[in-house]
């Protein structure tokens, strides 16, 4: 199986242990993935903030690379690149004009059929779902890990297609598949504060600290995210919530991938583990 | 949040009209069930639930929306959006507001979110892609809040998270993509 991949900026930097982990895991499972070569930024919230055009070529330009790699599948890990592409091809879909104004602005063709996928979805389905169990080589039937899905991997379903909207599953589906326990809880797909940390973090650091309570008394030990955006927020912001709220939440947020790798045998190390802000050391006490 | 009666006095326009042109969505569906504001993460720190500024667009209340803190603090989860009987874009039409304020030079009331979305933009196009060191320093000089966050960001520097040096690949495509767009929308 072969994929064209765009990592985007995160996980080029912040995010680099998502980037590292979906590329080992993707080794184990026999997936190819072939980065787009000078690709540019998606534009994240910043585009559509300031013009509805900048929003739709910026992702546009990226999939127009994909003929001449000789592919028609892109995986795009980060969910913020993720919810971008589907809502750029989703408008040029839609409005004959704005498509025609994207083709001038990125001066090749709009390449609108082109299937975005995220990792999750692919992990879930098969046939590399029936091929997750066979790789494992760890017991993280101890680890009770909470899935936070986040918002835009989920909404809206119309235009992302992913799984069900509300309460889904396939997260849940594939560390399960790893043999890792996961729980029910209700802040699945509630928003964590997102693009907000850098200009209002107060409402960051309440709206992620309801997120994490909310896993903590469902029983979680640690919580998987599969968005660079929403493990800043939930790790890095952990002291803050402390001085607001008094105590330390002391949660460990890791990527899906990470948990993944790790149940198939990767060291920590090879995982980057480490570069979590809130320890993570406790996860490792939990296999047997 | 609060409850006000508005007169229709005011200085009004089509402002429902002005943001159909830039985003392509039609306010004019809501009927004010609520939904969207029930379910917005956000909605306790508005002056305006969503609903309540919604109804301001469709009635052209210019200077009400323009002076609401709503579309700043949106975060644009689309919980919004997804729920809404009528289909209608909310978060599409707070980008909408928000375009139009930046060209007609209007004052936003959260000055930092529309700062650092500036930086955000001013840092693609000089790099291509996000060089979040630059960026932050940016935004701490367009919003002066220098130790904001300081604690966090020595912590990150610790654990390796930024890359020190911007790169500068799809830099130039970029810029073009930039120029291009700004070309368009005057046309």
């Amino acid at each position: 199986m072969k994929y064209a991949y765009y990592p985007g900026c995160s996980l080029h930097s912040t995010g680099k242990e998502f980037d590292v982990s979906i590329r080992a895991v993707c080794d184990k499972l026999g997936v190819e993935l072939v980065e787009i070569e000078n690709w540019v930024c998606c534009g994240a919230t910043m585009g559509h903030n300031l013009s509805r055009l900048l929003a739709a070529s910026l992702p546009m330009t990226n999939l127009a690379r994909l003929p001449e790699m000789g592919l028609d599948e892109v995986i795009v890990p980060c969910a913020e690149c993720f919810s971008r592409f589907k809502a750029a091809q989703h408008s040029v879909k839609t409005d004959k004009k704005l498509r025609r104004d994207v083709v001038e602005v990125i001066h090749k063709d709009c390449n609108e059929d082109v299937g975005i996928i995220h990792p999750v979805t692919i992990f879930a389905e098969e046939p590399l779902a029936s091929r997750i169990p066979g790789l494992v080589k760890r017991d993280l039937s101890g680890l009770k890990v909470a899935c936070y899905y986040g918002c835009l991997l989920t909404r809206p379903p119309k235009i992302t297609g992913f799984d069900v909207d509300g309460y889904p599953e396939s997260m849940d589906r594939v560390l399960r598949a790893a043999g890792i326990t996961t729980l029910e809880w209700s802040r699945k797909t509630v928003c964590c504060g997102g693009s907000l940390a850098l200009s209002k973090p107060d409402i960051v650091v309440n709206l992620s600290h309801k997120i994490i309570e909310d896993a903590k008394s469902a029983g979680a030990d640690a919580i998987a995210v599969a968005c660079p955006m929403c493990h800043a927020n939930l790790d890095a912001r952990q002291d803050d919530m402390e001085k607001t709220f008094g105590v330390h939440p002391r949660m460990p947020i890791v990527y899906f991938t990470q948990l993944m790798g790790y149940s198939f045998g990767l060291s920590p190390e090879e995982l980057l583990f480490d570069r979590h802000l809130t320890e993570v050391d406790s996860i490792f006490g939990l296999a047997r | 949040m609060t409850e006000e009666i508005i007169t229709l006095k005011e200085k009004s326009f089509k402002l429902g009209e002005a943001v159909a042109a830039v985003s392509d969505i039609d306010v004019s569906f809501c009927y004010q069930c609520g939904k969207c504001s029930t379910g917005c993460p956000v909605a306790y720190a508005m002056d305006l639930t969503p609903t309540q500024l919604i109804h301001a667009m469709q009635l052209g209340l210019h200077d009400v929306v323009y002076k609401s803190n709503t579309m700043w603090l949106c975060v644009s989860c689309l919980t919004c959006s997804t729920r809404c009987p009528q289909d209608v874009d909310i978060p599409g039409a707070f980008d909408a507001v928000k375009i139009l304020m930046e060209r007609n030079k209007e004052t936003p009331r959260e000055p930092d979110v529309l700062a650092v979305t500036k930086s955000f933009a001013q840092n693609l196009r000089w790099f291509g892609r996000m060089y979040e060191l630059g960026m932050v320093g940016v935004i701490k000089l367009r919003t002066r809040k220098f130790t904001q966050d300081l604690g966090m960001g020595m912590k990150m520097l610790k654990k390796n998270k930024f890359n020190l040096l911007p790169g500068f690949e799809g830099a130039w495509e970029t810029r073009k993509i930039f120029r291009r767009v700004k070309k368009q929308e005057k046309a």
